[in-house]
């Protein structure tokens, strides 16, 4: 049964201003696991919540699970940066990532939830004159495929973010920029409740604190999953764990993936008044940092990963350090404000920065991994397209390369050229 | 931080390393058949838990190490020098 959801409106949030604000319900039920399910999703995080709430959307699915081993919104939904942008090269991840972009655009309304969406630009810097002519190839192909972008000049840089280091002496002088005016931020947390919400009230049963096992193969098929909460069998079973999909393939006894997990960094200020108004980029001469400005104040940010392979959920410090560098470096108003709160997060790193969306050597098991960077700005899509793939047991014409055989075929989808190292995809 | 101990230099911050890959990978021949050589060069095993990886004294003496650790608590559990030949000659002389 699926439970009755206030509906969140203006008329609703003025009644229950006259009523103590009792007038409201739970967000999602907290159920316990049946034994079977037509479809079961392993992994409650934003893709595997957007995947169930697209199956039951547009392909009118009933009898869907999503497990989770943790809780709604406690790994890499919450551990982001909150960056949205769509300023793909390669088709493939162009399509896919615009398609996600226009998803975005209509999100709250579609959710009935507020994700605070705010198409705040993202401003990519470059330094040299060269640098700039290949931002200029990757404008032109934005804009030849159905996208926005702009060029904008150091001097009207200068004018609309005066905060950045615009010193003739600066170690690496800013020359210009693309910028994608779409493109933004959004509320990560809220993403995850909304998603939830709306996948609960279509009848999904999201179930927390329920965490994989083992996994029953024979031969071609998986029949069910022991949990924590117990065996559940399924008829189709989709994995979207980024972070920790070897572990799920070694459970399957798949063996190896061309994905190694590490941990990415993000970092949030003491709040402070407005200063940033745009996500600005900053990557050159080994730097590599991203700076927005959050709806409380705090300046949140990140850089590269940690260089080597981990499962740990904390970073290291050689990386505070070079992003406080790369901050620096950048915005020297930022030097004597604070650090609040830093985080780490796993991610899959896969062999060419791209994601994998593919049917895999078992007949009824679905794969959704190697995010790399990029996962929280493809959540709709990830969902939209993973759920067409569950429910019409093939890829979409627009995914159907983001498969595991693609290296032996050699199609590499490989947006910075970087080869095969996975910690090289930043 | 991540300290490991170099058998050269001592125990150094993890800064001065960089990271290799997992130990286990062999590159065949170049003349082995196309399938064993997109295992050596895309296919990790990616442990969670105890593995032996590679690193090398980048910012030290450039040795290559092997290094046992624990993907999940971080826990360095050996180093050696990833070249057995070096391994003797050390022996030999101390």
């Amino acid at each position: 049964m699926a439970l009755q959801v206030t509906r969140f409106s203006a008329w609703n949030v003025l009644k229950n201003g006259f009523i103590g604000q009792s007038g409201w319900s739970r967000q999602w039920r907290d159920p316990e696991p049946k034994s079977k399910y037509d479809i079961v999703i392993v992994g409650g995080g934003l893709h595997g919540l957007a995947t169930a709430y697209y199956l039951a959307k547009n392909f009118d699915l009933k009898n869907i699970a999503v497990v989770e081993k943790g809780w709604i919104g406690g790994g890499n939904a919450g551990r982001n940066t909150t960056i949205v942008r769509s300023n793909y090269m390669l088709k493939g991840n162009r399509e896919f990532y615009e398609h996600s972009l226009k998803l975005w655009e209509n999100l709250s309304h579609d959710l009935n939830y507020n994700v605070m969406f705010s198409q705040r630009s993202h401003i990519t810097l470059y330094h040299t004159p060269s640098a700039l002519d290949s931002a200029a190839r990757r404008y032109n192909i934005m804009r030849q495929t159905g996208s926005d972008a702009e060029i904008w000049s150091r001097a009207k840089l200068e004018k609309k973010i005066p905060h950045l280091n615009y010193a003739k002496n600066a170690r690496f002088p800013i020359y210009g920029s693309l910028v994608q005016k779409r493109a933004g931020t959004a509320r990560h947390d809220a993403v995850a409740w909304g998603y939830a919400r709306a996948a609960d009230k279509l009848g999904v049963d999201i179930i927390q604190k329920c965490e994989v096992t083992a996994i029953d193969r024979k031969g071609q098929k998986i029949n069910s999953l022991q949990t924590n909460r117990g065996k559940i069998s399924a008829k189709k079973i989709a994995l979207a764990v980024a972070g920790n999909t070897s572990r799920l393939w070694h459970l399957a006894n798949l063996g190896n993936l061309p994905i190694e997990s590490h941990k990415l960094q993000a970092f949030v200020t003491e709040p402070l008044k407005p200063l940033l108004d745009q996500v600005v980029v900053f990557g050159v001469g080994g730097a590599h940092f991203y700076i927005s400005q959050s709806d409380k104040g705090g300046l949140v940010f990140g850089g590269d990963i940690d260089w080597y392979k981990s499962y740990a959920q904390r970073g290291n410090l050689p990386i505070v350090q070079d992003v406080a560098e790369s901050a620096i470096s950048l915005m020297p108003c930022l030097g004597r404000v604070k650090l609040l709160r830093h985080w780490s997060g796993i991610v899959d790193m896969s062999m060419d920065g791209s994601f994998f969306m593919c049917k895999t050597p078992i007949d009824n098991l679905y794969l959704n991994a190697g995010w790399n960077y990029g996962g929280f700005k493809a959540s709709p899509a990830s969902g939209w397209y993973f759920a067409d793939l569950i429910a019409n047991d093939r890829p979409s014409e627009i995914i159907k390369n983001h498969d595991l055989e693609r290296f032996k075929r050699g199609h590499y989808i490989d947006e910075s050229g970087a080869g095969p190292d996975t910690k090289l995809h930043g | 931080m991540i300290q490991i101990e170099c058998p050269f230099c001592g125990k150094r911050d993890q800064s001065e390393f960089s990271y290799g890959r997992e130990s286990q990978i062999t590159f065949p021949a170049l003349n082995a058949d196309e399938n064993s050589w997109y295992d050596a060069v895309f296919l990790r095993k990616n442990t969670y838990g105890r593995q032996i990886e590679t690193w090398q004294h980048t910012h030290g003496c450039r040795s290559w190490l092997l290094v046992e650790r624990d993907t999940v608590t971080h826990k360095i559990f050996s180093v050696k020098l990833a070249h057995t030949d070096w391994q003797k000659q050390i022996k030999k002389t101390t």
